[in-house]
């Protein structure tokens, strides 16, 4: 047995309307608006808040991370192996990207159930993350959002069990970048239509139904990937399946979030679901991969969950031109301020259990939790002067409470003015660190905060990760 | 130990007008600040048997010296980033007291505004490592790390935002008052209470005239034994006391520290107050010249040089304590406020004006019969601090 043990989302707070894309472009905007991601975000730091939701409550790790994306930031480097460090996986884990398709999610879900099946793992964490762009103007931009799915596959503590799967490649070019192009192209609407989705993901559909003895009415959800809802609807529709029956495609709210955008639909039905339930789920790219989930009685463990409902009613709208600044669409003024320093390769390697997890040290004489400020290790116990006598200590799972704050208008950001903080840890330790996602009328000293794993720069070529602290959700 | 109480006099000052001072490199500075103070001293360029340049940015080795012309003496370079200028003083003494030598030179520079840059890279010298790279690479300015002590002060003694902005700008309007008396001073401007309240926000509750200038400027002073000094003159100015601390960046690691005081300056001035055998700062410092490199830090070192009570500098500000004419004068010359803060020069700036003002020599700031002065300087910031404290006085005790 294989199936779904755990399920994580992130949906950025950051939201752009159609209407305000509308305005810039002296254009009837589209209905609803997209999620953004914000300017210290990319699909990394997505794919790791989703990974670290979908963790919360395991008391163990998975033996392999898969990561999917068509939107990584780097064409040569793992990122998979960034995630897994983030998540503080064992070293063994077996880590890989699956890229180069919309379908790269469930492509990876594929070879995690199969790692399953086949006992190399017991539990395999996916995450999909994607941040893809629409050239200024064009429908793309209006259609496109940023966001983060992941799923646990094991065979134990099985939510949803896998009953039936069905896959077939398609050499079919729809929607696609070469390696030279910043935004996504496609091919002609009706084209794609009526010679790519439609007859590919039916085919898929017909044969997963076709092969678990199912007919369209047997299913208790439908979860169908789809970049518009036109399309969306006209699929549900050919295949007989009832309105009723057909998970929302979140297109309006959240926008076409590429790689994980079929996952946060069967993130959001299993939310729903009950025990017994038949959830046909359905994503297309390059061909299309169909499955049949059956829900077990394990699905009353994600109650207390936050819903996807709740995630995307979190939006803060934003507005075009800062959009245009945080996706580097355009060339700015460059400040007259000091910059930030350029990362040191052989600095972040050697303070990389900091960097990636947030990790500290605790005393073992004196018990006293600490963490460098600039990331150096610590060699000397600040409290009690007892040398290389510590046990490492993880800061970034813990939440805490600004301490005090500064509001910095001169700070090198995207989203000025900065605001850095004093963060003192429940448990002990004290950092001092930037926000990130914050409501500046709410900062106030004592405001609970958790950590988040975020970009802070660029420089040298490479992604300056670290954490910032983000007010705890209430 | 042996006491280093009145053993080094200070025998010639010099310091450059400070300012933007597109006209002056760094070796111009050097060469205005060390042969004003060489006249003061009336010695030659020949008697200077050793040398100590304090620069945070301006230099990286005793070379950054060579446009003095001193010839083939021992020369070396400190650095302590804000209290750099103290650190230069402090080693050009120790020699002498060690007695290595008898006239050294210490000298302080800063040429800031050559970088284009609108301000210092703050994080640079606090956060990254010695070759300018970074493992984080945070980016928070230098007034940011200076607003979490306002923030908290407010926080910790219920001053809504209104009262405690406007405390800070009294203490801005104060020392730009100071200033434009100061022919040298960066900013000539006197301020009101309401033009610092308004000026934008630059790290709340920080405006811009809550934080010091960034300029351009170098001071110097020449020591010399006590029992030789008055060879030189007939009004040298005694070390009394002199402080330097360190810490462990043990605020910036544990809760149990409140961001409303600077341990580093605290123990710094006790050191400086144990070795000049002041008991009561408040009652015996005639005169202070203090690190007012935000106003937030002035407000917090009245209390941490023990001036005032505890959360009760509200009380003497009100009262007008430190300003020109009050009980303990502060920042008679400006402060890093209004005459600026060239960082290497700063703590050599500030002994300059104490040295004149117990000289008698401060013009339209003179304050009446000074006995003791004292400088402070702190390098770093709240939570992870250098702090440095020099008590001066007229007179050599018997």
């Amino acid at each position: 047995m294989a199936g779904i043990t755990s399920i994580g989302a992130y949906i950025p707070l950051y939201w752009l309307s159609g209407e305000e894309i509308g305005k810039m472009w002296r254009v009837k905007g589209t209905a609803g608006g997209k999620a953004v991601a914000g300017y210290d975000e990319d699909s990394v730091t997505m794919a790791v808040a989703a990974a670290l939701d979908c963790m919360k409550g395991s008391d163990r790790g998975p033996e392999a991370c898969y990561f999917a994306t068509t939107t990584g930031p780097y064409r040569e480097k793992q990122h998979a192996a960034v995630i897994a460090g983030v998540i503080d996986l064992d070293r063994r884990c077996h880590t890989a990207d699956f890229t180069g398709s919309l379908r790269a999610g469930t492509t990876a879900m594929k070879s995690a159930i199969d790692a399953v099946k086949g006992g190399s793992a017991e539990l395999v964490l996916l995450a999909a993350a994607d941040c893809r762009m629409g050239a200024p103007r064009g429908k793309f931009e209006q259609s496109l959002g940023d966001g983060a799915a992941a799923i646990m596959i094991g065979s134990t503590g099985v939510l949803a069990d896998i009953v039936g799967s069905y896959s077939l490649f398609s050499d079919f070019t729809d929607e696609w970048r070469t390696g030279n192009d910043a935004f996504v192209r496609s091919g002609e609407g009706r084209f794609v239509d009526e010679v790519g989705y439609l007859p590919t993901m039916q085919e898929a559909i017909s044969e997963v139904l076709k092969s678990c003895s199912l007919k369209p009415g047997d299913c208790s959800r439908v979860v169908l990937a789809a970049s518009d809802s036109r399309r969306h609807a006209h699929l549900a529709k050919s295949l007989g399946f009832d309105k009723a029956q057909v998970q929302d495609p979140l297109l309006t709210d959240i926008g076409d979030t590429g790689t994980p955008a079929a996952l946060l639909m069967l993130v959001a039905a299993l939310e729903e679901a009950a025990p017994g339930d038949r959830i046909l789920f359905a994503n297309y790219g390059d061909g299309a991969d169909a499955f049949i989930f059956r829900v077990t009685e394990e699905i009353g463990r994600i109650r207390g969950r936050l819903k996807m409902r709740d995630r995307i009613a979190k939006k803060r709208s934003i507005a075009y031109g800062t959009y245009l600044d945080w996706r580097d669409l355009l060339p700015f003024e460059a400040s007259s301020l000091p910059e930030r320093a350029e990362p040191s390769l052989a600095v972040r390697w050697r303070e990389r259990r900091t960097v990636s997890a947030l990790y500290g040290v605790k005393c073992k004489k004196c018990g006293t939790p600490q963490i460098h400020p600039i990331g150096q290790t610590i060699r000397v116990c600040v409290a009690c002067q007892s040398k290389d006598t510590f046990d490492t200590y993880k800061f970034s799972d813990k939440t805490g409470k600004l301490f005090t704050y500064a509001i910095d208008h001169l700070q090198p950001t995207k989203n000025p003015p900065g605001l850095n903080g004093v963060v003192d840890f429940d448990g002990g330790g004290r950092l001092i660190c930037e926000l990130t996602d914050y409501d500046l009328d709410k900062v106030a000293i004592g405001m609970p905060v958790a950590m988040t794993f975020r970009k802070l720069s660029q420089g040298k070529g490479i992604v300056n990760y670290f954490w910032k602290a983000t007010p705890l959700a209430q | 130990m042996e006491s280093f109480r009145d053993k080094i006099a200070i025998i010639g000052m010099g310091c450059t007008k400070f300012g933007e001072r597109w006209d002056m490199g760094v070796e111009d500075l050097l060469v205005e600040a060390a042969y004003e103070a060489f006249q003061d001293a009336g010695v030659e360029p020949k008697d200077i048997q050793a040398a100590w340049l304090g620069t945070v940015f301006s230099g990286m080795t005793a070379l950054t010296m060579s446009p003095l012309g001193l010839q083939h003496i021992p020369m070396t370079r400190v650095e302590n980033m804000c209290a750099t200028g103290t650190e230069a003083l402090r080693a050009a003494s120790y020699a002498v007291a060690a007695g290595i030598c008898d006239v050294a030179l210490a000298i302080g520079v800063e040429k800031l505004k050559d970088s284009g840059q609108t301000g210092v890279k703050g994080p640079a010298i606090i956060g990254d490592n010695p070759d300018g790279t970074s493992s984080i690479g945070s980016g928070y300015s230098a007034p940011a790390s200076f607003a979490y002590l306002g923030t908290r002060y407010f926080n910790q003694y219920n001053l809504d935002p209104h009262e405690g902005k406007r405390l800070l700008a009294e203490i801005a309007v104060k020392n730009h008052y100071n200033g434009s008396l100061n022919p040298k001073a960066h900013f000539q401007n006197r301020l009101t209470v309401e033009q610092v309240m308004k000026a934008p926000i630059v790290a709340w509750p920080l405006g811009l005239f809550d934080c010091c200038g960034v300029s351009d400027g170098a001071a110097a002073a020449i020591v010399t034994r006590a029992d030789m000094a008055k060879s030189f003159r007939a009004d040298p100015i005694y070390i009394k006391g002199l402080g330097i601390t360190v810490g462990a960046r043990q605020g910036s690691m544990r809760p149990d520290y409140d961001y409303v005081h600077i341990e580093e300056n605290v123990l710094a001035s006790r050191q400086a107050y144990a070795e000049a055998g002041v008991k009561d700062p408040r009652k015996e410092i005639s005169i202070a010249e203090v690190h007012d490199c935000f106003t937030c830090h002035e407000l917090i070192l009245y209390e941490d040089l023990g001036f005032s009570p505890r959360g009760r500098a509200k009380e003497d500000i009100d009262a007008g304590t430190f300003t020109l004419s009050g009980e303990l004068p502060v920042n008679t010359d400006g402060g890093l406020k209004c005459f600026g803060h060239p960082l290497g020069a700063s703590g050599l700036r500030m002994m300059y004006e104490v040295y004149k003002q117990l000289q008698g020599k401060a013009g339209p700031r003179q304050v009446k019969n000074p006995r003791l002065g004292l400088t402070h300087n702190l390098g770093g910031n709240a939570g992870a601090g250098i702090g440095s404290c020099v008590v001066v006085g007229s007179e050599r005790s018997k």
